[in-house]
């Protein structure tokens, strides 16, 4: 029998076609595979994706440079055209904020002899972190930031990050000098909150929207649109006081909060080193990815010195 | 004819552009641009790349690079890990099972094609997602992001066609 190349071929051809095949499913079954894997070991997933962030973070780094140029470019247009107006506006707000100046240094001077008389024990002191935003990632499903600082630069996992507008969210994973940023309004995200003026205790769920909504409030709260939402700082994992936004509507479907921090203008954020670890590190088998859900019970202040 | 050295390694950097160009798309798609609302809806880019070359030339898109690239797009996106790895290869997988159909059409075919293959996709993303979180997550941020894929999709792909005809046509 003559091996002609063709012959070859009839034999070779449905062996590479059946390999091709057999690639193609055992690939598909490593993709569901490495979703549960997701799902088991959530820990070892977040250590390869802040290695995997790691890797690219120079490059993104000097690729979202150019594009930071340009929308600053185009803001100084902007604010150039409405100058005018914010002066105005501006003028105002000093006089408005001049009579508000007055009436903090008033309670500040009162805080502090109330806290002199009751020996009060104040909060560790903050320490920040600025870093850039060099990836805006997730599309539908995620609401995740890309930061260039990481465990060189202080970044912890579970610290907060806020702009001078308020809390932005809190860092999910860190690499060695990248970090990533949940977004408050990550499905994932849920944050122990305060609405003033009752201080009425709330969490303050993420679902992938805009607006993320108030939840587990106690029974017969009361809620307005307009009312602010602040961290509550119970879970010890973020600092009390943080401004996070306004309840911007009450319905059937959910309280609404909108955050003050717009999230297509965040270029810079401050990652707030308080020496908490809080209910983080406390119970090894607790979910890592939603820390401050299991925080509204009586637990408060775990972890405080 | 199996040419010299510098031959064969020119030949493979030409072949290997379709992969590296995929992965320059996944970072590109990740960078802030600070446009109100766009980073929810953004295109999904590599999608567009992973459907281009699985009709237009699968040999140099090898199963195990849509993975690897499906892979890195969600550890970078942030998205359970393995979900765009599988919808990137069900999208190859169905351009493979219908390469008949699509070879020698014209554009519009191709991009109508890319009409229901990204539909495809989109939802089997978010069903994979809604079944990794154990909820039904919102799907109006999808529809839109994958109205705005479909949209930008004959600009990425001019820009393929474009690469394809001067840098592999010559081999």
């Amino acid at each position: 029998m003559k091996n002609s190349p063709r012959a070859i071929s009839r034999i070779t051809q449905p062996l590479k076609n059946f390999a091709q095949r057999f690639a193609y499913v055992g690939l598909v079954v490593a993709a569901f595979g490495l979703m549960m894997l997701g799902k088991v070991d959530a820990l070892l997933v977040e250590r390869f994706r802040a290695q995997v962030t790691d890797a690219v973070a120079p490059i993104l780094d000097a690729l979202s440079r150019p594009i930071a140029t340009v929308t600053e470019f185009i803001e100084q247009g902007q604010e150039l055209v409405a100058l005018r107006e914010e002066n105005t506006r501006l003028r105002g707000e000093v006089v408005r904020l001049l009579q508000w100046q007055t009436v903090a240094r008033q309670l500040d001077a009162e805080n502090q002899l109330l806290r002199g008389m009751l020996n009060y024990v104040p909060d560790p002191e903050a320490s920040y972190i600025s870093a850039r935003v060099i990836a805006d990632t997730g599309g539908a499903f995620v609401h995740s930031l890309i930061l260039n600082a990481g465990v060189r630069d202080g970044v912890r996992k579970g610290q907060a990050a806020v702009t001078g507008e308020g809390l932005v969210g809190r860092i999910a994973g860190v690499g060695t000098r990248s970090s990533r940023l949940l977004l408050i309004t990550d499905l994932n995200s849920r944050i122990p909150v305060l609405v003033e003026p009752a201080r009425t205790r709330a969490i303050l769920a993420g679902d992938n929207s805009d607006r993320p909504r108030l939840i587990h409030l106690p029974q017969g709260a009361t809620v307005s649109p307009g009312d602010r939402v602040v961290t509550s700082g119970h879970g010890g994992v973020f600092p009390a006081g943080l401004p996070i936004g306004v309840v911007a509507a009450v319905s059937d479907s959910g309280i609404a909060v909108k955050p003050f921090v717009e999230r297509n203008k965040i270029e810079y954020v401050r990652v707030i080193d308080f020496g908490l670890t809080g209910i983080l590190e406390n119970p090894p088998s607790a979910r890592p990815d939603t820390p401050a859900g299991r925080a509204n019970g009586g637990r408060a202040r775990t972890g405080w010195p | 004819m199996t040419g010299s050295f510098w031959h064969r390694l020119d030949l493979t950097a030409r072949r290997s552009t379709p992969a590296a160009l995929t992965v320059l798309l996944v970072l590109i798609n990740a960078l802030p641009l600070h446009v109100p609302g766009m980073a929810r809806v953004v295109p999904v880019l590599p999608l567009m790349a992973i459907y281009h070359w699985a009709v237009f030339r699968p040999e140099l898109m090898p199963t195990y690079v849509v993975f690897l690239i499906g892979v890195l797009h969600d550890a970078l996106w942030g998205t359970p890990l393995g979900v765009s790895a599988l919808v990137f290869l069900a999208i190859q997988g169905a351009v493979a099972a219908q390469r008949r159909f699509l070879a020698g059409k014209t554009f519009t075919i191709v991009w109508l094609g890319f009409v229901l293959v990204a539909a495809g996709a989109a939802v089997l993303a978010w069903i994979l997602v809604s079944l990794f979180h154990f909820a039904i997550v919102d799907a109006r941020a999808a529809l839109v992001q994958y109205l705005m894929t479909v949209g930008t999709f004959p600009l990425i792909s001019g820009v393929f066609l474009r690469w394809q005809r001067s840098l592999l046509q010559t081999e």
